[in-house]
């Protein structure tokens, strides 16, 4: 398992939602009912639901651009609810999927908003804003003069984004911020987003309607049902590994346990031992290996160990510098780091339904096949099933 | 021919009392459309947000419009008496709706995701207002100001009637003198000077809505 995903627990929650409710008035039905929910200092929470499941209001009732009617919102462990909401939202970067950017305003005007109502002075602002349009990767030469109206879709979304880190809040909200992007860019943006937030550490909640974006983004994922009820919430692993119950399975929908395979790495599983036959060695030497070994293969390696070729036991007559015609060159390779899902693409792609392992220095360890990963898959479902009756009995 | 050399020579026989109607006739319009400019732009802003004050304002602006001109410049003269002053007041009025309008319009037609972040970031009310919502409104504000601008240029002919001054000074003269000769020319000369007024004007308001537009909504 990645580290990078690993719990931060201890300390106090960033923000803790206390039983917080919104209620519109005139109407019965709250659109929020009693939600309690923490986020922890520096993760990504992920809100994710159905159009309509109040995952927008839950992120505006935390810079209470809506008022919650009942609960409590804390901070740091200063309780907000109470507070003057525009100081309040100034702590707080805010991101919306139709981003807002001031039409009237260049780029550097519109990132130096927040500064410029903190009372910042010019040149600090003018430097804060060239330094967040190099970390977004707009060059502040082309781009700080600009109206976002000469923006590309992409490129307003990355000037949102630098315009909610100016004031370098630790908390930011972001309603669906690649939602109206095309695929490629929202892919590109997404895995810039990740970079930066590993470096910047920023607490973060994320709404989004697409389960995909959010086991991507997510360090956590908070799935709601209506009225903004959580239905489960854990790591994107362990929901894919065990989904809580059946609302949370149809949202997920098909492949959960091939999404899932995403995050587990090749190092933990343990490939099986095959022949091989390295140079110097004979024809001969390597038919015994089959025969004694219950594989119809071996595998060529060479002086480094590096795998070449994989050869049946017919393939071994006559001199060795025929083999090199025979048999199949092995043309796939994974490392320890590659993803079990990339190792199923491999096995999909072998006849033989095996993936060749290879450790950090490309020397050939073992082969894997499907009878590993679904073992992976069971660990991981009962790692996931231990560890949420350990949080059911621990919250009892 | 003969009518154009006549109207040219009324003219330039005249032309002390042309130059000098004309001045008054820009004081008057200049002065009535900038009172309008400001009390209709603070009216839209006091209105803009809440429905029922709105369509109230929008309307009762309306309404000045169906109201008669002569009438609604002569119902002053018990108040203020007559002179330019009942004149600049009715045309005051009279210049309230398409700025009102116009304002309105740009004070709630700014896009709601701008409106959206500018909160999130914490901009109070006034902020919002002096920040983005008036900068967004401000091509509409000076269309409504160009259009009550050439409303104003023609109605303000007239003050003259209400013992004002203005181009209607020539038009009264050329009614009053019908059957004489010249009297024709008269009236040309005053319905040419207000029109050419009225196109000066609009063409320096115009540069002016381009001077204000900030450059990042301009077309």
């Amino acid at each position: 398992m990645s580290t990078e995903r690993q719990d931060r627990s201890g300390g106090q929650p960033k923000i803790q939602l206390v039983g917080v409710g919104k209620v519109y008035p005139g109407t019965e039905a709250p659109a929020v009912e009693d939600l309690t929910l923490d986020v922890r200092e520096g993760e990504i929470l992920v809100l994710v639901g159905p159009s309509g499941c109040g995952k927008s209001t839950t992120l505006r009732l935390i810079n209470r651009m809506i008022e919650p009617t009942s609960g409590r919102i804390v901070l740091d462990g200063e309780d907000v609810t109470d507070v003057n909401p525009n100081k309040l939202r100034r702590r707080i970067g805010y991101v919306i999927q139709q981003i807002g950017l001031f039409p009237h305003n260049t780029i550097a005007q519109n990132i130096g908003t927040v500064p410029k109502m903190l009372g910042w002075d010019k040149d600090k602002i003018s430097k804060r804003s060239d330094e967040l349009l190099e970390t977004v990767g707009l060059d502040p030469e082309v781009f700080r003069d600009r109206y976002p109206k000469e923006l590309s879709g992409g490129q307003a979304q990355r000037v949102g984004v630098a315009r909610a880190l100016s004031a370098d809040p630790d908390i930011m909200l972001m309603d669906e911020p690649f939602g109206a992007i095309d695929p490629i860019t929202r892919e590109r943006l997404q895995n810039e987003f990740l970079r930066l937030q590993a470096e910047l550490h920023k607490t973060i909640v994320f709404v989004t309607h697409d389960i995909d974006e959010a086991i991507k983004m997510g360090d956590r994922i908070a799935i709601l049902g209506e009225r903004s009820v959580i239905k489960q919430i854990d790591s994107p692993e362990r929901i894919l590994a065990s989904p809580a119950d059946d609302f949370v399975r149809d949202f997920i929908g098909s492949g959960s346990t091939i999404k899932g395979l995403n995050f587990q790495k090749v190092d933990a599983l343990q490939p099986t031992d095959f022949p091989t036959l390295g140079p110097g060695e004979s024809g001969d030497e390597g038919r015994q290996r089959i025969a004694s070994s219950s594989h119809d293969w071996l595998i060529l390696v060479d002086e480094e160990g590096k795998p070449q070729r994989w050869l049946r036991a017919e393939d071994l007559d006559g001199d060795s510098s025929a083999w090199q015609d025979r048999g199949q060159p092995v043309e796939h390779r994974i490392g320890p780091n590659d993803t079990l899902f990339q190792a199923l693409e491999q096995m999909m792609q072998n006849q033989g339904g095996t993936a060749c392992v290879v450790d950090e220095h490309g020397r050939f360890t073992g082969v894997v096949d499907i009878g590993h990963l679904t073992s992976a898959v069971s660990t991981a479902k009962s790692d996931a099933q231990e560890h949420q009756a350990a949080a059911a009995g621990g919250a009892a | 021919m003969d009518a154009l050399t006549g109207l040219w020579e009324y003219i330039s026989s005249n032309q002390e009392l042309v130059i000098e109607q004309t001045i008054a006739h820009l004081r008057i319009t200049v002065t009535a459309v900038g009172l309008a400019t400001i009390s209709a732009v603070l009216l839209a802003v006091l209105v803009y947000r809440f429905s029922l004050p709105r369509s109230i304002a929008l309307s009762a602006a309306a309404i000045v419009l169906t109201v008669p001109s002569l009438a609604l410049f002569a119902i002053f003269i018990p108040i203020v008496g007559t002179g330019n002053t009942p004149a600049i007041l009715a045309l005051f009025l009279y210049g309230q709706l398409p700025i009102l309008r116009n304002t309105v319009t740009g004070l709630t037609g700014v896009s709601p995701a701008v409106v959206e972040s500018a909160k999130g970031m914490g901009m109070n009310p006034f902020q919002l207002l002096l920040r983005i919502r008036l900068p967004l409104a401000m091509p509409l504000i000076l269309a409504g100001v160009r259009i009550t601008t050439l409303l104003t240029v023609g109605i303000a002919a007239i003050a003259v009637l209400v013992g004002g001054d203005g181009l209607g000074y020539f038009i009264r003269l050329g009614i009053i003198q019908q059957g004489f000769p010249f009297a024709d020319n008269a009236i040309y000369t005053g319905i040419i000077f207000t029109i050419l007024l009225g196109l000066l004007l609009d063409g320096v308001l115009r540069v002016t809505q381009r001077i204000v537009t900030p450059r990042g909504i301009q077309a």
